[in-house]
This record gives C-alpha cells, structure tokens and sequence, in this order.
C-alpha cells in the first residue's frame, strides 16, 4: 500500500501552484521544415519507417484534407492557424530507443521532474503489490520511454507507442485503425490521420482483465509544433482495460494546435473506461497564447454486451472543441459520458457527447457538469440518437452548470433523434450559481473565498469526480481549485 | 472579551440597528431576546462579518481590536464564530469533508500544525458522538434535508470542532424537541469556560433554563432597551413582547 500512497501524493504535486509548467527544454529537436505538403506527409512517414500502406493511407487523408474546411458551428471564435506555419514533424535528438532510464537525455528527466510524472518512483513501484500505474511517457511526438512493459506482456497486453505497433504488430494496426474514426471524419481528424505523429497503442487480449490502469501523459514542448497524437485501444472478447490521459503544456506566446484523434473499439463483453485530465495552458488574462484542442474521441461498442465509458475533466486550453462519443453498435452495449468542464479567464469550451444507439436494447448515460467563471464561455453540446432498429435503446442526460459570476456564460445544446418509437430518452438540465449565502456560510468557518469556491464547485462535481480512477481524484480536486482561482472578489 | 460600541447598521438604505453597546466579558454568557425583526440576526451576522451590511457609525472590538476590516474566516480564526439561525445547505460536499476542510483551513491561520485524517477523524468522531449525532449524518451532504433539530447540532458540532473565544448562537433552540434541546445545551454549556465569552441569542426563556446566563438583553427596534440578570427572561416569559412592540401572540 505503502508505493500506491507514494504515487497519488506524487500526483497530488502535480499542479498545485496555478500554472508552473511555464518552461521549456532545451533538448535539440529534429525538424521538418515548416509547412504541409506531400513531401512532409513523406518525410513522417519515412522517418519513423513506417509500411508502405500506411503512407498510401497518409497521403489519401491528406488528399481528402485539402478538399475540406475548418468548421465552425462550434460556439467558439479565435484565430485560426495558419497550417503553412506550423511543424509537422519533431522528435527528440535520439530516436533509437533507451534500454533503460540511464539512457534517456538528463534534461529530459528533469521535465518529468517538473512536471511530476513519477518515472523514477516507476522503478520503485515495479513489482510492489497494489494498483499500479504504467507510464508511456509521450515526449513531444516520440515515445521515449515506455515501462512495465513485461508485466504488461505476460498478461498477453500490448502497450507501446503506434509507430512501434506499426512495426511489431501491423495486422493490428491495419485492421481497426480508421474503423471508429474514419480518415476523412472531419476536418482535425482527416489532418491527423495524414501527419500524426505518435501516440499510443493498447492491445488487451480476450478474457483479459488488465492488470493495471494505463497512462499517458502528452506534453506539447516545442515551439509551433502542431500535436497530431493517435491513440488506438482495442479489448478484445470479455477483456477490460481502464486507460487514462493527463497532459500539461509549458507556457507559450504562440497558440499552440493540438489536434489528436483517440480510437476505441470494444469487442464483445469487453469494456474499456478512458479518462482523462487535459489541462493545457489557457493562455493568459487577456486571452493570448494557449492551446488549441480540437480533439476527435469516439468509442465503438462493435460487440455484443460492451461497454465504453469516458470521463473527463477538462480545465485547460484556451479553445476546447471535444466531443467523445459511442457507437452502441452491438446489442444490449452501454456508453457512459461523466465530463466536468471548467473554464475561467477567457477560455472557451465546446464540449459534450454523442450516443448513436444502433444495436437492440442499448443504453447511455451522461452526466455533464459545466463550470464558468470569469469572461469564459462554456456549452455542453451533446446528441443523443436512435437508429430504426435500435428498439428500447435508453438514454439518461443530466446536465447541470455553475456560473461564478456575472461576466461568463453556459449554453446547453442537445439534439436528440429517435427513429424508434420504443426508445427512452430522458433530458435534465439545471443551470445555478454559487450563492453569496453558501460563501458566507464556508467563510464563517474559516474558509477564505478560494477554498470556499473550490470546496462548493467540488460538491457540484461529485458525481464526477467519484468515476474517476483514484490516480486521477486527488489531483482534480485540487486542480478544480486552481482553475477558478482569481474568480471571485 | 466582546465589546460593541454605539454599533450602527442600515441594509439598503434602511436603518436596522440604531446604536448597539454591549459587553460580554471573558468567562461570561450573556443573552440577546427580543421580538422578531428586532434586529437580533442582524447584529449576530455584523459580527462574523457578512458582507451587504454598512456600518454607518460605531466599532465592534474584539480582544481589544478592532474587527470591522477582517475578512469572515480572518474574524473565524481570531476566535468568532457563529451558529447560524438557518444553517446553508451545500450539496455534494459530505459534511465530514467540509469539517475537516474547516478544522484545517482554521488550525492554518492561528499558526497551528494540520491535522491528519485519523487523527481529524478521530476528533470529529468523538465531539459528534457527544452531541448524539449518528456517524452516518458525517458522510451525508452538508446540510442536505436534515431536519431543523439536526442542522442545529451540527452548527453547535462545528463550534466545538474550531475552538472558538467567542460563541455566538442564534436562535439555536428553535425547530429543536426538548430531548435535542437538552443535548445540545449539555454541547454549549461543556464549551463554557474562564476564556470564552458566549451570545446566546433566543426568542424564548425555555432555553435559558438550561445554558443559565448571567446578563439577559433585551433588544427592540435595533437597540437594546433593557439589561437585568437571569430574573429577567422569566419576566418576559410571563409577560411578553408586548410592552417592546410585538404583537401578544
Ligand atoms: N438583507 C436585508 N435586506 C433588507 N432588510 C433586512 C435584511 N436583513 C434584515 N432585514 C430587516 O432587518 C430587520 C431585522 O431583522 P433580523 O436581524 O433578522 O431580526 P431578528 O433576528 O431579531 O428577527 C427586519 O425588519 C428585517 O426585515
Ligand atoms: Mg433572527
């Protein structure tokens, strides 16, 4: 028990004072020439050696690209990138590999140091009994490390990066990816799937439960690199994997676009649980620098009895355009969807879920929890349909906002279609604000207006908060706190 | 020690304490009754520091200093503390995560070492037991659809929890049965001691015969009309508010 504790107080450091992931490394980067042509869709695919398919795969996407144009019915506005200015391709100095910790660039251990990931203690942890915590540490857009490993392959799971499973294993690559997310889905996903960079790739085999929670944590570290991130997870028949993300970025001028695409497909009786803590540089009070994160997660429940449910807690970025949804393509699947939104400052979200219920008897859950404050704008924006043949498919929505504040605003935005007259859908929304009564009240027993905001908001997010692996608990709470800090007053 | 000097307060523009002067002592309990709308809340809000009230005139002094410019949790820490006549309820933080967030938060700003979770779990376990709370309430929302007599004992269980100088309680006995009101007078009268003043605020005698004061005010119209001992609340209760502008029920 002792490492488990060891590892949620290290996560607990994580983002305790505002944003102090302001920096930057100074490890040499490989680049490609700035700007997006064939040559560069090439030039990646050359340089992680990739299969020829892949890159006849690249270059139809980035094909297909060129024909489209950003969207914009997303409730939000910011100035779009230039595509001709950005890098597609960096990679750390050496690509070949660490065989072990001692090998990986010293400064590059100091950035985890800063930023908390607790490679080292990884070492300590190995072998310990309790709830473990694999790390395939993204650097950028190279996998550079990637541990526990070989416990992971005894129990039959592939866990490494998509440029190694494209070596290793590429049947499996070529045989689900782009089959949740097709290539030309929209306008970031067609980008992605011409230039993505890396990301990570899951395998759990059938009957297998995996034996710890997965974890990858990205971070976007040089300047103008757009991040094309592709993750692929597949439980096979009866298997269950829990996968989480967390990223910080350093602090930034420049807009900084990060554009992943995140694939899950459960087979049947399988289940997968992906959570994720995003919390990227929101830019600064008037609103300049930050990320961009126009994300594309779908989940596909392929098989019978499967089941997909994503969390969330999103707190950063200055733009979020997030939608992750499920396929409930097998009979009697489930798709669950527990988000907590918050946004301060000048932020802008646009977030919520799709459940597109195609199999018999299938049912979903959403639970939404939007939280402005400052000048932000914040919409839950979610869809809920029922496919002709989707006889009895459920669908339970709650959707609730906070506002702190007069000067931030909440939208919710639902679209429900049901092409099935048994289907049941059911819709609540509450939007509230913090009450000048429950501050008075916090405050009269010793809470200053910080933890009093930060204690009230966690209370509206329970039920969120609760889904969230214990890994991830500790750290949102206090996060929570630090998102809305300077909201009041 | 408590004083308030010639306290005068107006909300929206209305005039709703009129020239306050009190004292209570260390070691002493003094009571505040009075009519309705008498201005009793007001003065206890005034106190712990509640924000939309002015202060047109006057001074509140505590220990000798003056508290008007701190903030609530600043006055909660220096040793003020209020137990609300309508406990806020705030839903989804279980009420033993908002005592010990509390307990914290307070053992901060006097400079003392923060408490563990068994440690603070131990605290909190045995103080609610005292005052015949189930462990049960601990883990329910703060305040979320207890019944009027439960939200009082957890008002007079968080005063015990932060070690407060002075207690001020409004109207603590209402909505409680005579079982609850024997409880958590037993809870009030364990707190009394040589360095704690007390303020106990009530509409009627019945509680003052088991927390005993030893000054009894009476407050009408935003001033206090008249001050006697004990004896005092027995008269009104004979005779009424009448005489200070209520209506005889
Ligand atoms: N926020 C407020 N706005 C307007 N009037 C108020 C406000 N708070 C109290 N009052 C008025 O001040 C008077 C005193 O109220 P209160 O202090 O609650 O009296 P008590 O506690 O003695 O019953 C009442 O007339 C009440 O209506
Ligand atoms: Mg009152």
């Amino acid at each position: 028990m002792a490492a488990v504790k060891e590892t949620i107080e290290h996560v607990k450091e994580i983002d305790v004072d505002k944003y102090k992931y302001g920096f930057s490394t100074d490890i040499e980067m490989v680049k490609a020439p700035k700007g997006l042509n064939e040559d560069i869709v090439r030039f990646i695919s050359e340089k992680k050696g990739e299969p020829e398919w892949m890159l006849e795969w690249r270059l139809d996407a980035f094909e297909r690209w060129k024909t489209m144009s950003e969207p914009d019915w997303a409730k939000v506005s910011y100035k779009k990138p230039d595509f001709q200015d950005l890098y597609y391709y960096a990679a750390p100095k050496s690509t070949e590999g660490p065989k072990s910790l001692d090998e990986v660039d010293p400064e590059l251990l100091e950035t985890y140091a800063k930023l908390g990931i607790p490679l080292k203690e990884q070492e300590v942890l190995a072998g310990v009994e309790g709830a473990r915590v694999a790390v395939d540490a993204v650097f950028d857009s190279v996998s550079v490390v990637t541990t526990f490993k070989k416990e992971l392959a005894e129990a039959g799971v592939i866990f490494c990066s998509i440029s190694e499973a494209l070596k290793e294993h590429p049947e499996l690559v070529k045989k689900y990816l782009g089959t949740v997310v097709p290539k030309s889905d929209n306008f970031y996903a067609t980008l992605n799937s011409a230039v993505f960079s890396d990301g990570s790739f899951v395998y759990i085999p059938p009957g297998v439960r995996c034996p710890m929670e997965l974890s990858t944590y990205f971070r976007i570290n040089e300047m103008n690199t757009g991040q094309f991130e592709r993750t692929l997870v597949i439980a096979d028949k009866g298997s269950y994997v829990s996968y989480l993300e967390g990223c910080t970025a350093p602090m930034r001028d420049e807009n900084q676009l990060h554009a992943a695409v995140v694939e899950l497909v459960a087979l049947e009786d399988a289940e997968i649980k992906y959570s994720t803590v995003q919390n990227w540089y929101p830019g600064n009070k008037e609103g300049k620098g930050g990320v961009y994160n126009f994300v594309t997660k779908r989940g596909d429940c392929r098989g019978d009895n499967s089941k997909i449910s994503w969390t969330q807690v999103e707190t950063g970025s200055a733009v979020t355009w997030k939608y992750p949804s499920c396929i409930l393509r097998g009979d009697n699947s489930q798709g669950e969807f527990y988000s907590i939104a918050i946004s301060n400052g000048m932020q802008q979200v646009d977030s919520g879920t799709k459940m597109v219920h195609l199999g018999k008897n299938t049912s979903s859950r959403i639970i939404s929890k939007g939280i402005s404050a400052g000048k932000s704008s914040n919409t839950y924006r979610g869809l809920v349909s029922a496919h002709k043949k989707a006889s009895n498919a459920r669908n339970f929505t709650q959707c609730d906002s906070l506002l702190i504040g007069d000067q931030c605003s909440a939208h919710t935005v639902p679209y429900i279609e049901a092409k099935n007259s048994s289907a049941t859908f059911e819709h609540e929304a509450t939007t509230s604000k913090i009450s000048d009564d429950q501050m008075f009240y916090a405050q009269a027993r010793g809470l200053n207006e910080e933890e009093a905001v930060a204690l009230i908001v966690n209370g509206f997010a329970r039920e969120v908060i609760q889904k969230l692996p214990m890994e991830f608990m500790a750290e949102t709470q206090k996060l929570i706190g630090i998102s809305l800090e300077g909201s009041v007053g | 020690m408590l004083e308030i000097k010639n306290l005068h307060v107006e909300v929206e523009g209305q005039k709703i304490l009129k020239g306050i002067d009190l004292q209570v002592p260390k070691g002493e309990v003094h009571a505040i009754m009075g009519p309705n709308g008498s201005g009793k809340s007001t003065l206890s809000y005034v106190v712990a520091g509640k924000d939309d009230y002015e202060i047109t005139e006057g001074d509140i002094l505590w220990n000798g200093e003056s508290i008007l410019e701190m903030d609530p949790d600043e006055r909660v820490a220096s040793g003020v503390f209020l137990a609300f006549q309508y406990p806020i309820e705030i839903p989804g933080v279980a009420t033993m995560t908002f005592m010990r967030t509390a307990i914290n938060a307070v053992r901060k700003a006097r400079g003392q070492d923060e408490l563990a979770i068994p440690d603070m779990m131990k605290l909190i376990q045995g103080k609610a037991k005292d005052l015949a709370v189930k462990p049960d309430m601990l883990k329910r929302g703060l305040n979320v659809g207890f019944s009027g007599g439960e939200k009082k004992r957890m008002e007079i269980l968080q005063m015990a929890l932060l070690e407060p100088g002075l207690c001020i309680l409004d109207e603590t006995d209402s909505g409680l049965d005579i079982d609850a009101l024997r409880v958590v007078s037993e809870g009030v009268n364990a707190l009394r001691g040589a360095e704690r003043s007390m303020l106990v605020i009530t509409h009627y005698q019945r509680l003052l015969d088991y927390i005993v004061p030893d000054k009894v005010h009476v407050m009408s119209d935003g001033r206090i009309v008249k001050t006697g001992d004990k004896e005092l609340a027995l008269e009104l209760e004979a005779s009424g508010y009448a005489e200070y502008g209520e209506d005889a029920a």
